[in-house]
């Protein structure tokens, strides 16, 4: 039977590592668990529960950071920043409902944890890119910190990078400081209606190129098949019955309207062209960022595949004609959200050879349990790389006790 | 500064490592003879030197690899070395140590607009990356002050900042991907023209590595379109106070500029002497505030930055009205450190980071100490992202000044941390700062960043006596000393 340890203080989270470490006890880390089914199964007899530690700490919107508690509520966040016109602008995604959990469930301990990126992750990054500093306890059983509470930072070797993505493998974090910034005061979105003609379900990579190769900083550009398209709420995206690429742009009102109307005119040539303003580009983006146009039918294996950007439609055409399935490109062509059909292996090797091939890496995101289990969910490194990430792991978790075989199988 | 003891089993076996060395690459390519090793005796941090004991130049990939794997076996230290402008000794040779210079790698590999990168070797500099894309409208955004001699490879060692951070990041956010020799010889290849790597972060954690992790031999780098235009606007205050509060209400109206430095009077007075760049002599600080973008953006945005400044009570305010100006506006700032080391023989350089919002007590902190040591000090200031650059003169010449100018300097260092600030925002730690680790870090939040190193060098081969104030052993850094049954179960909430 499962045990939890709810811990609510640094001291009871070095207390229970220790434990951990003497007893052989390997812990499940977690803040609240939203992203639990993320990365590989584990089936561990206890839960580092640090739901606890939650909480702003510090908050100076002049000086652009904030530090919380590890297991605070992304949307806790979320809401104090928006009063003060700020947010993350990495643009955390929210997978709950691609995941099968509730929305609004993760913390900004896991998304860190996790490095999520939303569409604006060309133009303002990673959390990886906005994740200053932290305060955490290794599988040692010791507290250290890294990092600090100022954006411009080169002391010592930057260990907030090397958390950021570590799934809770190297380390319970117990408190984090991130870079804030300030919100757009306006957004709006160019539509590139295609011709219905069914090519064009791929055809996007030429519009989000020249509007990404333009100087008219764009902070978002997807392209949406027909069918992707027609699950919207948002009418003009659904309406048309055809692709759809979108382009965002935000700033302030002056600038978004003449960048708005030269994006329209750049792309004049590719399609119709339509805009969206504010509140209906919120929506459109959200659903964009969360890739809720795959939610449905969950039966589908989730992929999420990083590519060079020009490579995306070519990539993903490969992989559809080798098993049926559906994409959503985001990143300027860079990401792709492949849904396919069920397969044993999840079509891994297919999928894996089209991305290898153009340099890139895929990481399968949704699949049932067993499938996650035999299937490497995140790409295989090999050879000297795969050295280094053991001896890291060995350095800051010995014992493997943090969270094993969370994101390898042997460690 | 005390470096590690050389070791001279390794010294006595030098004209044998030389020979090797001349089996890897052509004989122009390895340095020997004492009036040629001068050339390479320190990098930018000039108050030290070290004579190398050989310095290697390879050419490609392959002789890196062999000139490592050699040193591996043979127990023979490393120290990476780029265009050597590090300003914290990074690159300074060792006694017992080849310098490994990547002066060879100088050819820029592949351009792709579409994917809107750059494939570069290491050598190449910072500049020549935006030069090679301007045609097609794009640059590389992070613009160290020393970018037309500065090294992309020593960017990345380094993760080099400039007065554009704030909006556009430091190298470490511009960076996709690197080719990287370890050690032990192993080429790596981390990244690439993708976003976001899988499995740890190892990119991450290379950018900013002082060169202790492994000699990077080809970086991908992103770049940006130009923005369509720039503006930047002059605006002096009769306070610290006054320049301070007018950053954070710039910032706190929701606008990041591209640049946004401050300086103070003595600054301003002798930059203004030295490029008469048209700044006011009668204010006690001075921005500059550059907004960039497209035009109508960049108009709009001006208005308001000029609306802030009178609700500020600003003394002396202009906008730049051609590009001409604006380059002028620019002139003195970055002519800012010589035009200062112009009033005295030397001059050391700090760079620690603050808390914006501590800025006018640190600068009067700053003013006690001036006086306490009796050495004069300037200050520029990354306003944007809090960045300071004090600059202690002194006079290499008078005994005990370079002694008091370390004292004064550490001090100030001591006061960022205090403040809740870091030791340094964009220099680097190298052996300058080494020392003074332990007043921002424990001794276990050393050991776990030494066990990355670890992870990448057991040996402690690559650039020893940099950036550590301690070389703990790996073996000693992987031990662990548990008790068994000795440890309570913890005291919690169980379910």
């Amino acid at each position: 039977m499962t045990e939890i340890l709810k811990v609510e203080t640094e001291d009871q989270v070095l207390d229970t590592i220790k434990w951990a470490v003497a007893e052989k006890k390997p812990l499940d880390v977690r803040g609240t668990g939203s992203k639990s089914v993320l990365g590989r199964p584990t089936e561990l007899d206890h839960v580092l529960d640090l739901s606890e530690l939650s909480g702003v700490s510090f908050y100076e919107p002049a000086e652009l950071v904030l530090s919380a508690g590890a297991a605070t509520p992304v949307v806790e966040v979320e809401a104090l920043l928006n009063d003060q016109n700020q947010q993350l602008a990495f643009e955390p995604p929210d997978l709950g409902s691609l995941l099968g959990s509730p929305a609004g469930g993760g913390t900004l301990g896991g998304l860190l944890a996790c490095n999520l990126a939303g569409p604006r992750r060309i133009k303002a990054g990673s959390a990886r890119d906005h994740f200053l500093g932290f305060t955490a306890v290794s599988g040692r059983g010791e507290v250290f910190k890294s990092g600090g509470r100022v954006v411009k930072n080169v002391t010592g070797f930057d260990l907030s990078k090397l958390m950021a993505g570590s799934y809770g493998t190297l380390a319970a974090m117990t408190e984090v400081t991130v870079k804030v910034l300030p919100i757009p005061e306006k957004i709006r979105t160019v539509l590139v209606t295609w011709a219905k003609d069914g090519i064009y379900d791929h055809g996007g990579n030429k519009a989000m190129t020249d509007a990404l190769a333009s100087p008219h900083e764009v902070s978002g550009a997807a392209h949406l098949p027909a069918a992707i398209a027609g699950r919207s709420a948002v009418n003009y995206v659904a309406g048309s019955g055809r692709a759809v690429t979108v382009i965002r742009v935000e700033g302030p009102e002056p600038s978004v309207a003449h960048r708005c109307e030269a994006l329209r005119i750049l792309l004049a040539p590719l399609g119709d062209t339509e805009e969206l303003h504010t509140q209906n580009s919120q929506i459109l983006w959200r659903e964009i960022r969360d890739a809720t146009y795959l939610t449905a039918d969950h039966g589908r294996h989730i992929w999420r595949l990083s590519v060079p950007p020009k490579e995306g439609s070519r990539v993903a055409l490969q992989i559809l004609e080798g098993w049926p399935g559906e994409v959503l490109y985001d990143w300027g062509g860079g990401l792709i959200w492949l849904a396919l059909g069920a397969a044993p292996d999840a079509c891994a090797k297919l999928v894996r050879q089209c991305v290898t091939a153009v340099g890139g890496h895929a990481m399968l995101v949704r699949a049932p349990e067993d499938v996650r289990d035999r299937v490497s969910v995140f790409e295989p490194q090999e050879g000297p790389l795969d050295d280094i990430s053991r001896r890291i792991k060995d350095g800051f978790d010995p014992s493997g006790i943090l969270n094993p075989g969370r994101m390898h199988k042997e460690f | 500064m005390l470096m590690p003891e050389p070791d001279y089993e390794t010294i006595t076996r030098r004209d044998e490592i030389i020979a090797n060395m001349h089996s890897i690459v052509p004989a122009d390519c390895v340095i020997f003879e004492e009036d040629e090793l001068r050339a390479y005796d320190c990098d930018g941090l000039m108050a030290y030197k070290q004579l190398p004991f050989i310095v290697v130049l390879p050419e490609n990939t392959e002789q890196v690899s062999k000139i490592l794997k050699y040193c591996h076996e043979n127990g023979v230290k490393i120290v990476p070395r780029g265009a050597g402008t590090g300003l914290s000794g990074g690159a300074l040779p060792l006694a017992d140590a080849i310098t490994l210079g990547l002066g060879k790698f100088r050819e820029i590999i592949e351009t792709d607009y579409e994917n809107r990168c750059v494939v570069t070797q290491p050598g190449v500099t910072n500049l020549a990356l935006t030069q090679a894309v301007e045609h097609e409208g794009f640059y590389y955004a992070p613009d160290p002050s020393s970018q037309i001699a500065c090294s992309i490879g020593g960017n990345v060692a380094e993760n080099s900042g400039g007065v554009h951070c704030l909006k556009y990041g430091l190298t470490t956010n511009n960076v996709l991907g690197v080719e990287m020799v370890l050690m032990n010889g192993d080429i790596v290849r981390i990244g690439g023209k993708h976003l976001d790597a899988p499995g740890y972060d190892l990119l991450g954690v290379i950018n900013g590595s002082e060169g202790l992790l492994g000699v990077i031999t080809e970086v991908t780098v992103r770049i940006l379109q130009k923005p369509e235009t720039a503006k930047a606007v002059l605006l002096g205050f009769d306070s610290n106070e006054a320049g301070g509060g007018c950053v954070a209400a710039i910032i706190g109206a929701g606008i990041i500029p591209g640049g946004m430095e401050m300086m103070d009077t003595f600054a301003i007075q002798a930059a203004e002497e030295f490029v008469q760049a048209g700044y006011p002599l009668n204010v006690t600080s001075l921005l500059i505030v550059e907004l960039d973008g497209p035009a109508a953006e960049v108009e709009h945005l001006i208005g308001k930055v000029e609306a802030i400044g009178r609700q500020q009570n600003v003394k002396y305010m202009k906008v730049s009205e051609t590009e001409e100006e604006r380059q002028r506006f620019w002139s003195g700032r970055k002519a800012a450190f010589p035009a200062v080391g112009r009033l005295s023989p030397d001059y050391l350089c700090m760079d620690g980071t603050i808390p914006r919002g501590q800025l006018s007590y640190v600068l009067t902190r700053l003013g006690e100490l001036s006086e306490k040591y009796g050495l004069r000090v300037a200050n520029v200031f990354h306003a944007g992202d809090g960045n300071l650059h004090p600059l202690i003169l002194f006079d290499a010449n008078e005994p005990g000044e370079l002694e008091a100018a370390e004292k004064f300097g550490a001090d100030i260092l001591r006061l960022c941390v205090e403040v809740g600030g870091v030791l340094t925002g964009e220099h680097g730690v190298g052996v300058e700062k080494r020392d003074l680790m332990g007043e921002m870090f424990t001794e276990d939040d050393m050991k776990h960043q030494q066990r990355v190193k670890c992870a990448f060098d057991p040996r402690h081969l690559m650039n020893p006596g940099k950036v550590y104030p301690t070389l703990h052993r790996c073996a000693e850094l992987g031990k662990m000393h548990i008790h068994h049954g000795q440890v309570p179960f913890p005291d919690i909430p169980r379910f």
